[in-house]
């Protein structure tokens, strides 16, 4: 699998770090469901996904990527600061 | 089905024609007591300890392919309960104790082979958690051996000793662990269970999960709809998808994980090894293929193959460890959809909906744990209660926050196991 950085272009797969889900930080720092929603529990796709990743040993920078978790095809890569979370 | 001496003598020399099934290819009835999700390892466990002990018969395992198709058929063999925490370390002990008795029960040769398992340490720092695995080991009434450089110079010639990066500095050995034949424990399963009434359906997707009031009423499956009283979700691989049937949100998040085979060689890999310092682990099949892996490729897939980079790590982590096995062949390569969990352990739980139990989350541990597993199943489904060896697999663990069982010690995070 490659990735293509908006900053440095098509990549190898093993300069990216891998994190998760690209989902939304809940606000507030009191413990609830929606902390426990946002740090276990998961739609966990079997198809098109979001996630986040970081060009680790490249720019440095934190993509969202938009793949397929079933073909393994990556259809988007977006700076995370550009594309929200 | 039966097997004997002379029934192989007669069909071998009658053309091999008188051989049947060894399981009813049952069609679905419109009433169930239990209604089993998944006809893998667990679900046929499941199904084949609640007949067994449980008496509850009237029991069908729904299978969207065949049998024994997913992820028992497609792992690396291994049987072992070298686990620290508790929770966990009773868990795999009761499941290690049922695989001994295993084949007599079913009176089914799953070829259950305990050549001992050895986890090799590479620093002192590694011997002491050794030491202390080791202890908490035996002080669940398992066997471990402290392994000094010497005593494994005996056993395990071909290692290499000599190299400079990753010293070896011995070994926790398990005498008692090993490898079976994945796919004989299925069928061995399948068939006990058919036996006692069980009604074994394949080609049988589960499309819906009828819930009213708050009780599971049955399923909708590509054969029709079929009525349960009790239903368990028994599907690593496919919790996620079979559980939003429920309106459930799982704590899993699915990785494929590698495994490579060789081509077949002379006996020379007595052992199960792991390699301590680098994401490797190896042991020889008894038709002679060398059967290896490594670590997940670490992102969510569902592709059932991973990637080359992943491929090449543990090559060479394998080549570090006992180059010797450079000269084989790789024969073929294959991943399985792993149920990751944030804490890398189980779940074997009421699903907070009545009459729907959950089995899943068996992240890369699956294989060992598929008698255990059945058996806490089985008593969960016929009691309502959580079979003792096996209280510590609560879904509500992350959520609360008690009784995480974090056995890497690396925090209750998806992408960190």
């Amino acid at each position: 699998m490659r990735l293509v950085c908006p900053v440095c272009g098509e990549r190898d797969r093993r300069e990216f770090y891998y994190q998760g889900a690209a989902l939304a930080r809940p606000e507030g720092s009191d413990w609830g469901p929606e902390w426990d929603d946002y740090l276990h529990n998961r739609d966990n796709p079997a198809g098109v996904t979001r996630d986040l990743w970081q060009h680790e040993q490249g720019c440095g920078a934190w993509l969202i990527v938009t793949r397929d978790t079933v073909t393994h095809e990556v259809l988007r890569c977006d700076l995370a600061a550009e594309a929200g979370v | 089905m039966r097997f004997s001496g002379l029934r192989v003598l007669r069909e071998g020399l009658t053309g091999n024609t008188g051989w049947h099934a060894h399981w009813r290819d049952a069609t679905p009835k419109s009433d169930y007591d239990v209604v089993i999700i998944g006809g893998g390892g667990h679900g046929l466990s499941t199904a084949y300890y609640l007949a067994s002990r449980y008496g509850i018969t009237n029991v069908a395992v729904l299978e969207k392919g065949y049998l024994g198709g997913g992820n028992v058929g497609r792992n690396t063999t291994i049987v072992r309960a070298n686990y620290f925490l508790p929770g966990n370390s009773e868990f795999y002990s009761h499941s290690l104790k049922l695989w001994e008795g295993l084949e007599e029960d079913l009176n089914y040769n799953v070829m259950h082979s305990q050549r001992g398992q050895i986890v090799l340490f590479h620093s002192d720092g590694q011997r002491d958690a050794a030491a202390r695995r080791g202890n908490a080991m035996r002080n669940q009434g398992d066997d471990a051996e402290l392994l000094s450089v010497a005593e494994l110079r005996r056993i395990v010639p071909y290692l290499d000793y000599e190299q400079a990066r990753f010293p070896i500095y011995g070994g926790l050995l398990q005498r008692r662990a090993g490898t079976a034949r994945h796919d004989a424990v299925a069928w061995g399963y399948a068939r006990g269970a058919s036996d006692r009434g069980v009604d074994l359906i394949q080609n049988c997707e589960v499309t819906g999960i009828e819930i009213e009031n708050g009780r599971v009423r049955g399923v909708q499956t590509t054969r029709g709809a079929i009525r349960a009283k009790k239903l368990a979700v028994v599907v690593a691989g496919r919790s996620s998808q079979v559980a939003a049937m429920a309106g459930m949100r799982l704590p899993i998040e699915s990785h494929v994980l590698q495994a490579f085979v060789t081509e077949g060689l002379k006996p020379c890999v007595d052992h199960v090894i792991s390699f301590g310092m680098g994401h490797f682990y190896i042991s020889q099949s008894d038709k002679g293929g060398l059967v290896f892996g490594g670590d997940l490729d670490m992102y969510a897939s569902y592709a059932a193959r991973g990637n080359l980079p992943l491929a090449e790590h543990v090559m060479e982590a394998g080549m570090t460890l006992m180059p010797m096995i450079g000269n084989a062949r790789v024969l073929r390569s294959w991943g399985g959809i792993m149920d990751m969990s944030p804490d890398g352990s189980p779940v074997i739980d009421h699903a907070g909906i009545d009459g729907l139990y959950l089995n899943c989350g068996w992240c890369y541990g699956g294989f060992k744990a598929v008698p255990g597993s059945g058996d806490a199943m089985a008593h969960l489904i016929a009691t309502d209660r959580p079979h003792p060896a096996a209280t510590g697999f609560r879904l509500d663990r992350f959520a609360t926050g008690r009784g995480l069982m974090d056995e890497e010690g690396t925090g209750a995070q998806h992408n960190l196991h």
